[in-house]
């Protein structure tokens, strides 16, 4: 498939004799089995063709690296979905779990045990909104790849064509936050920023070698200050947040009615609009305010999609009630506040409120440092519900970092807990990761072991870092 | 510096011992001193008139004013917050309340934090909600390589915060310096060296000052207002806090101590300082250390680790967390703890429990000249003190109470009043407005 795929993208771009209407269910971002069309080279009216819209290009090569059989005893496991098991065990093998139990679960006797007494065990922690190798350290302007803000909506990018693989905050996210899958946004400068793109944390030559097998692609659209800002700031719309709305509205229609035209050339921006319409793309909302919030799944459903998970929802707790009707998460911070305007009303009792109102919380870090420890982002949040009485269990607060992420991002089938025959992402960590003083002392993707705190060998050093001070230091 | 602490303790008396500072004995409390010891168990603090009495283990002095039974809490001096922007802006992003820049102005040493400290900014009462007491805030690098003056301040949300204005002086000697001083670290170096001079001539003289103004195209990088700011850092009266980065850099800085001996330089940054650690220590100056940065985010931070702090600190190093490179200070107490969980981490330098909440607490007091006074629980220090809902460094414990200067301080904010309000959704009477 893989010889194929890239013949098609040696062949060009005469795409108008593929039908633009060619989307297929599969906006996934591909794997193994997919099948070509017949090859438009042969036959007397030689014609040109780039791959049909809809049929998986850039597709995933990431392969799961060698791995064995392997369990974890005697520690305490939240699963990623609410539950809590002392003294359990979690077992390994092929890259799957293959049991999660107490301490009576039966497991082979040729296998590599740990020893988990005193120590935690969660699923892999997953980060919702990311910009790590689209705006990758060092963050100089030659590196400043990840907002295409040209256009007040730039639907047609997609950020995994800006991700650098050698970004160093990819080891700094495994090794110091367990981090095994995070989606890449594009940033929110303008209305509609691009696809995301979902990735396995896995230090790779190239973004295919990163991007998480079947994973359905995001959509990256913002609310509020940025658009307005950047493009009233260059005279042109938006200038206002009714400006956001109506060039969004405009922009809505013009998808839909290229999605009822035979006859439309491949446009790459409405393929991706059309993907949202779908329900194939999902969409992830930069959004701050309440009463934006509102509008924006009033739009959603007058144009017929759906919001996944709004971003940065900085006032979601003034609408639990309206998110939890819509089913839509909140992916939010702790305890950012105070910096724009729309961050005026930031408090740290966010997501407490909206597990109140038994809504959907994310805790995400859009930031390269924030990802290191969005565990004890989530304790914060978790502390300060308890001050007023609402205690959310540890294992619920895992929740939000692992199942509820996986779940707006559309992968919870695969990972976001331990659950048998899901993906063996697994963290074990040193302490109660809702502690400061606890950090990932093994972190497993697909079941193999790619970072150990007790083996500095397994530290991973990108190819900038190589010959550079602090090379395979302790970070 | 006489006359500077002169005035400070003057501003003090005016600022933390109003009527309404209360005498007040806390006992059976998991008492921090903060000056890097361990807790003491069932331990007693005594404030009187505004100021630490006593503190210790029980027993070591008759009580006081009120009774407060801490029931086994947490009990710990202010934090104190050093390299922050507090009551410098009330939205960073919102240009006009923003006083932390100012990139079109002519002026650069001149500029005088205190003369625009808000003291009931809402980031004044969130941090003191979160445990600081006192602070060092100042305006930052932006239209020359020198940022201005700053002030200590106190967070009691009184009429001046100000404690000691013009408290320090700070300048960039890194990548922001050579770009604000038009282009290379060269160039900010010349125009150190030039502005050094300038303030050299003028010392000890009065009047308007006659120096040269150094500008490029119509922009001043030093005016002569600028060069007679800068007297107080020539002649050491004034610190020099310096934001530098580079192992390199860190190296040309210490040795300007050879060049202007008089010199009190703080390093503030320093991420790749525990590459010349010994060099740090040996020199005798004090890091504002960035306490988790670990990624080469710039080519002066190639060798950014977190480990940095623990390593300065052990190579003798007085190193205390950089608040300016957090997300917000009150995330002090966080970076704080981090640097408690690296010393279990095999291969990786941090701290332990006392070192690290000094490192928020007293060694930046000290720095900043408050030694004894601030950010530790002595007698004859500043009855600064906070009583928390568990341990200060683990994330999401807050103070129950906090008192500065002997004055129970309010813990309500616009954050609170939004937290109360949005405790329910319920309108079923009326709409949220009404809710307050």
């Amino acid at each position: 498939m893989l010889s194929h795929v890239k013949e098609r993208a040696r062949i060009g771009a005469f795409a108008t004799l593929v039908s633009a209407l060619a989307l297929s269910a599969c906006a996934t971002t591909g794997s193994a089995g997919d099948t070509g069309k017949a090859d438009m080279m042969d036959g007397k009216d030689k014609a040109f063709a780039a791959t049909a819209a809809g049929e998986p290009v850039f597709p995933s090569t990431y392969k799961p690296f060698p791995n064995i059989a392997t369990a974890l005893k005697g520690a305490t496991i939240y699963d990623g979905k609410g539950g809590t098991i002392e003294n359990g065990v979690v077992f390994m093998a092929g890259g799957k779990i293959v049991a999660v139990g107490g301490p009576d679960t039966p497991i082979p006797a040729d296998i590599a045990v740990f020893d988990g007494t005193g120590k935690f065990v969660t699923p892999g922690i997953i980060d919702i909104h990311s910009h790590l190798g689209d705006y990758p350290s060092p963050g100089v302007e030659a590196h400043s790849d990840g907002n295409e803000a040209t256009s007040p909506t730039t639907p047609e990018v997609w950020a995994e064509h800006s991700v650098w693989p050698q970004d160093p905050g990819f080891s700094r996210a495994l090794a110091n936050g367990g981090i095994t899958s995070l989606q890449i946004l594009p940033g929110s400068a303008n209305l509609m920023g691009g696809r995301s793109v979902t990735l396995k944390n896995i230090p790779a030559r190239t973004v295919q070698g990163m991007k998480f097998p079947g994973a359905p692609y995001g959509f990256k659209m913002a609310c509020g200050e940025n658009p307005k800002r950047v493009y009233g700031g260059r005279g042109r719309a938006p200038s206002t947040r009714m400006g956001n709305f109506a060039v969004n509205r405009e922009t809505w229609l013009g998808a839909i009615d290229y999605a009822n035209d035979d006859k439309a050339k491949r446009d790459l921006g409405k393929e991706t609009l059309v993907g949202v319409l779908k329900g194939d793309i999902l969409v992830h909302n930069h959004c701050y305010r309440a009463d934006e919030m509102a509008l924006v799944m009033d739009m959603a459903k007058e144009m017929g999609y759906k919001v996944s998970a709004f971003h940065h929802a900085v006032e979601a707790y003034k609408i639990g009630d309206l998110l939890k009707e819509n089913d839509v998460c909140s992916a939010i911070w702790a305890d950012w506040y105070g910096f724009k305007m729309e961050s005026y009303d930031g408090i740290m009792e966010n997501a407490a409120f909206l597990q109140r109102e038994g809504a959907c919380v994310v805790i995400h870090s859009d930031d390269q440092d924030d990802i290191q420890r969005l565990n004890q982002e989530a304790a914060k949040a978790q502390k300060a519900g308890l001050r007023l009485g609402i205690n959310i269990p540890d294992a619920a607060v895992i929740q939000w970092i692992t199942y509820n992420a996986a779940k707006a991002m559309g992968i919870e089938d695969m990972t976001g807990s331990l659950e048998v025959g899901k993906m063996a992402d697994v963290v074990l960590w040193n302490g109660n990761p809702l502690s400061v003083y606890s950090r990932p002392e093994k972190v497993w993707v697909d079941g193999a072991l790619m970072y150990d705190a007790l083996n500095p060998k397994t530290r991973p050093v990108s190819d900038f870092e190589l010959g550079q001070p602090g090379e395979g230091d302790v970070k | 510096m006489k006359r500077i602490l002169a005035l400070a303790l003057g501003a003090t008396a005016l600022t933390a011992a109003p009527a309404f500072a209360q005498d007040v004995t806390i006992t059976n409390a998991r008492l921090v001193l903060g000056d890097g010891g361990a807790p003491i168990e069932g331990g007693t603090v005594v404030v009187r008139g505004g100021s630490v009495v006593y503190a210790g283990p029980a027993g070591g002095a008759p009580a006081s004013g009120t009774s407060v039974d801490a029931g086994g809490a947490w009990v710990t001096p202010g934090l104190f917050a050093t390299v922050t922007t507090l009551g410098l802006a009330d939205v960073s992003a919102v240009g006009e309340t923003n006083d932390i820049t100012a990139g079109d102005s002519p002026f650069s040493a001149a500029l005088d934090a205190s003369t625009a400290i808000n003291p009931t900014s809402q980031h004044i009462l969130v941090h003191r909600a979160a445990g600081i007491t006192r602070a060092a805030t100042t305006t930052m690098p932006s239209g020359s390589i020198f940022a201005g003056q700053g002030a200590i301040i106190d967070l009691d949300g009184d009429t001046n915060a100000v404690m000691q204005a013009r408290a320090f002086q700070m300048i960039n000697l890194g990548e922001g310096g050579a770009d604000r001083a038009g282009g290379s670290r060269v160039a900010a170096y010349a125009l150190l060296s030039a502005a050094m001079r300038e303030a050299q001539a003028l010392v000890g003289k009065a009047g308007i000052p006659e120096t040269t103004e150094i500008g490029k195209d119509d922009e001043v990088l030093l005016s002569r207002f600028d060069a007679e700011a800068l007297v107080p850092v020539v002649t050491g009266r004034q610190k020099l806090y310096v934001a530098v980065e580079r192992a390199a850099d860190i190296r040309a800085v210490l040795a300007l101590k050879a060049q202007y001996p008089r010199l009190d330089m703080v390093l503030v940054g320093a991420t790749e300082g525990w590459l010349v650690a010994r060099e740090i220590a040996a020199a005798g100056v004090p890091v504002i250390a960035n306490a988790l940065n670990d990624l080469p985010e710039t080519f002066e931070q190639l060798g950014a680790t977190q480990s940095n702090a623990g390593r300065l600190a052990a190579a003798g190093v007085k190193v205390a967390l950089n608040a300016s490179t957090l997300r917000d200070p009150r995330r002090l107490q966080q970076a704080a703890g981090n640097l408690v969980a690296l010393t279990r981490m095999p291969g990786a330098s941090g701290m332990d429990w006392g070192k690290a909440f000094a490192a928020i607490s007293s060694v930046p007091a000290d720095i900043s000249g408050m030694g004894g006074k601030a950010g530790v629980l002595k007698a004859g220090a500043l009855g600064d003190v906070v009583m928390w809902d568990g341990d200060p460094l683990e994330v999401g414990s807050v103070p129950t109470r906090v008192f500065i200067g002997g004055v129970e301080q309010s813990l309500e904010n616009h954050q609170t009043g939004l937290r109360d309000r949005y405790i329910d959704l319920d309108e079923s009477d009326r709409p949220k407005a009404y809710d307050w």
